[in-house]
């Protein structure tokens, strides 16, 4: 028997204009739990989709139990033995517990289905891992769970070697990840083996053996977790060197309170969001995928509804029932997704340029003034220097940041006051992104207040005068500039402290009160939620 | 890199050419006209005759009235499929008005192309703050209309007799000589259309709803009003539509109506306007409606049997379409 029951070797994995992986080495000892942790981008669902041959790897080796292995497909995948649980489950929401563990494998009785195969060998499945499920059940009435345990059985029925799990436990409770850890804990024998993707800190400590830092699709290091404490993983997971030593312009302590949002709240996710954004200020949101940044920016706008929570402008009380009503208030939000979500990208610069003013500068009796958009647009691409032959330029044909630049365009010929950046930077080359640092800074400077959400740390410390951390929808800390370090950062995005006492102690995160005086030197506002 | 290599290039391309691109597909349709009439003028000589080309035009009013006001909803990414019975129940309505109560001629009128305005808006009410998808709301409204017609009418035609006043709103001769005012009042409304498409506010929302519905909304536009407002607009053409219908027949017939929906979107669609939304000309509309009527005609002229005429008309459909996709891959 070989050493290692999973082993990647130099992988390297390249796309238009990005290095996905770079050397990427992974090993899996047999009945060993490992955690792969990193960043956003770090490189993990890269390294996924080459395991389930969704990608083939431009160069390196993967080897299963000493033996080559090369990947053809999923179908492929899951018959070597890999079993990949994605975080986006793979279900038919309309048929049974038994049908989806089976799909395309139904057990026949001559040209017809049989159920009572069908069922009869899904329930010894479900009753060999132990599962409280009813194999005759509709998957789309189950709980994410419960759900999740289909897509396990699934994957375990094809006689997995290796179980692969992305983010498991992001929509669990505590006791769901409980009953997940136990069955993992079955699945482990000597010839098995489990990589778990987790952000969750707290539970790697409960769940992995070992644990592999990944970086900027780069290999890092692997530690014990017994040896290991989680102060030592975060300094790794952020442990890139900061090329630029740009810092925060202007960081002022006198400025006014432009906007105030208190206990914003949604069905699906946030939970009691509450900050201050203050005039000419660069407010940063920090946190991992799905922490409920982009979701606490669509609430601002009214794109999504809330359950509860008030903003307020200038002190007093706003309506924001949708995003016009919050451009009738000079408040703009611009999109991560540029291309879906931020331009009309089969309009011209001046049409998108012109777009959310149209009816308040450029129009007479509903009539537009083609003209003075054109002016303004052309005006507007001289400012920004947006590279475009012209202002009729059809927007797909422009470069990211320059399409950025549109979309920042649009806004500031409604004259926002508050303009909400998500991930202003994302597909854009290094040169751009210094000019739209550059323009957010000067914005900043003509006192628009800018809220910058940003997955890319290094981004968030250079820029914000302050900044906001979220983790699972609620608002985990917020830090002043010069608190504000990637490892403090980090911990705050990964924790969470009022449901685990010990990983918070730790890492200093508990409010003076509650550890009996021991030195704490995070912000006071931490704890406090 | 190849995605960024062709968006450079193509960003190279002076912006005329882009320009001339997208009229390409107008010129493709009145380059086919042009076309098909032409073979038809050589294939028959009673063809390309003053009587029948006026003949031509005024086949084209009704079912060019309904795609211009189509136009505009197709534009947004919509669809609107009570246009033919919702047309025969405005018809129905200016009967109601002008032969039951009585009413002044153009008030009857006023109330028909109203009515027609009525089934827009609910129709957009149902589409954009009930969220219906176009097909569905329409389809039920197509049912309604079809209804209603029938019942108001107790399923008997309305007939215009004593009213000749309205009958010469389809057929009079306003300009003194032998052409119809139909034809006179399609091309009154194809201007109006064309202004408020292409100046108008509501127009370059019409483009922006189609080109992208959700970033319209996050750049502070209120979607859902124009959205009502846009399905009202095409009412109105609707109710028009009513009017030249039972006018040119000196009745409201209630049990007809059906399939002028399709042989509208058809010329929306011949006329380059896509489906997917975005895009999309009133000339263009009026273009394939007249594309349809010398196509009807042509092959009647010629004898052939009606059948035959749907068919070949379901190829010109497919024909345009696909022309357009293959336009859309080069661009």
């Amino acid at each position: 028997m070989s050493d290692y029951l999973l082993e990647v070797e130099g992988v390297s994995k390249e796309f238009p204009g990005v290095k996905a992986l770079d050397d990427m080495r992974v090993n899996l000892r047999h009945g060993e739990v490992l955690a792969l942790v990193g960043e956003n981008g770090a490189g993990k669902s890269t390294l996924m989709k080459l395991l389930s041959g969704v990608y083939t790897a431009d160069s390196g080796t993967f080897r299963l139990n000493g033996e080559p292995l090369e990947v053809l497909g999923p179908k492929d995948a899951q018959e070597k033995g890999i079993s990949i649980i994605f975080q986006e489950f793979n279900l038919m929401p309309h048929l049974t517990v038994a049908q989806n563990i089976f799909i395309g494998r139904e057990p026949r009785s001559g040209v017809f289905l049989s159920d009572r195969a069908l069922n009869k060998e899904a329930a010894e499945l479900i009753d060999r891992l132990g599962l409280p499920l009813d194999v005759r059940a509709r998957v789309g009435d189950l709980t994410v769970a419960k759900q999740q345990m289909v897509e396990i059985a699934k994957a375990l029925s094809h006689d997995a070697k290796v179980l692969i799990m992305d983010e498991p436990t992001a929509a669990l409770n505590d006791a769901e990840v409980q009953t997940l850890h136990d069955l993992i804990r079955r699945f482990k024998s000597p010839d098995t083996g489990v990589i778990y993707i987790s952000h969750r800190m707290d539970e790697l400590k409960a769940i992995s053996d070992r644990i592999t830092v990944i970086r900027d699709g780069r290999y890092v290091d692997t530690l014990d977790t017994r040896e290991t404490t989680l102060r030592e993983v975060i300094s790794l997971m952020v442990g890139r060197a900061i090329t630029s030593d740009a810092k925060p312009e202007n960081v002022r302590p006198d400025r006014a309170v432009l906007l105030e949002v208190e206990g914003l709240s949604t069905k699906e996710l946030l939970k009691d969001v509450s900050f201050e954004l203050r005039e000419g200020e660069i407010l940063g949101f920090a946190g991992l995928m799905g922490a409920g940044r982009t979701e606490v920016a669509r609430a601002i706008v009214g794109a999504d509804r809330i359950s509860a929570g008030t903003i307020r402008l200038r002190g007093r009380e706003i309506a924001v029932h949708n995003p016009a009503d919050a451009a009738r208030h000079r408040i703009g939000y611009l999109s991560e997704d540029r291309k879906a979500l931020g331009l009309l990208l089969e309009q011209d610069v001046s049409a998108n340029i012109g777009l959310s003013s149209l009816a308040e500068r450029f129009s007479r009796f509903g009539f537009v003034d083609f003209g003075a958009v054109r002016e303004r647009a052309q005006a507007m691409v001289k400012t920004l220097s947006i590279k475009t032959p012209s202002v009729s330029q059809t927007v797909k044909f422009l470069s990211g940041g320059n399409q950025q630049k549109v979309v920042i365009a649009k806004w500031l010929v409604k004259d926002c006051d508050v303009l909400i950046f998500d991930e202003p930077t994302r597909g854009i080359d290094v040169g751009a992104k210094e000019e739209i640092y550059a323009l957010l800074n000067e914005l900043a400077e003509q006192g628009k207040s800018i809220v910058m959400i940003s997955s890319e740390l290094p981004e968030v410390l250079r820029m914000s005068h302050r900044v906001v951390v979220m983790t699972e929808g609620r608002v985990s800390g917020v830090l002043e500039h010069h608190e504000a370090t990637q490892e403090r950062v980090m911990h705050l995005a990964t924790l969470r402290p009022d449901e685990n006492v010990a990983d918070a102690t730790e890492l200093g995160l508990v409010p003076a009160a509650a550890t009996s005086g021991q030195p704490n030197d995070t912000d006071p506002e931490v704890g406090d939620r | 890199m190849s995605t960024l290599n062709t968006a450079a290039e193509t960003a190279a391309m002076p912006s005329w050419l882009g320009g001339l691109k997208s009229r390409l597909q107008q010129l493709l349709a009145f380059a086919s006209l042009i076309v098909i009439f032409a073979f038809f003028s050589i294939a028959n000589s009673t063809f390309f005759t003053y009587g029948n080309v006026t003949s031509i035009l005024f086949s084209t009013v009704v079912i060019g009235t309904l795609a211009l006001g189509t136009t505009f909803v197709i534009i947004t990414g919509g669809i609107d499929l009570s246009i033919g019975t919702g047309m025969t129940l405005c018809a129905v309505m200016a009967g109601v008005f002008i032969t039951n109560w009585d009413l002044p001629i153009w008030l009857g009128i006023l109330g028909a192309v109203l009515f027609g305005g009525l089934i827009g808006l609910v129709n957009g009410v149902n589409i954009a703050l009930l969220k219906i998808p176009p097909f569905i709301a329409t389809l039920a409204m197509m049912l309604v209309a079809q209804g209603l017609a029938l019942v108001i009418s107790h399923s008997a035609p309305i007939y215009f007799s004593d009213h000749p006043g309205y009958v010469k709103i389809s057929t009079g001769n306003l300009l003194g000589f032998d052409f119809p005012n139909a034809v006179l009042v399609l091309l009154a409304a194809t201007v109006i259309c064309a202004i408020v498409l292409n100046r108008t506010i509501l127009g370059r929302y019409t483009f922006s709803i189609g080109s992208n519905e959700e970033a319209t909304a996050l750049s502070g536009i209120n979607v859902r009003r124009w959205k009502i407002l846009i399905y009202t607009l095409a009412g109105l053409f609707i109710g028009l539509a009513g009017v030249m219908i039972s006018a040119r027949l000196a009745s409201a017939q209630p049990a007809t109506g059906q399939g002028y929906e399709l042989q509208a979107i058809a010329a929306v669609v011949i006329g380059g306007t896509s489906l997917a939304g975005g895009k999309g000309s009133i000339v263009g509309t009026l273009i394939g409606a007249l594309i349809i009527s010398v196509l009807n005609n042509g092959l009647q002229i010629m004898s052939i049997p009606q059948e035959w005429q749907n068919v070949i008309l379901g190829v010109v459909i497919l024909v345009a379409v696909y022309a357009d996709m293959i336009r859309k891959k080069e661009a």
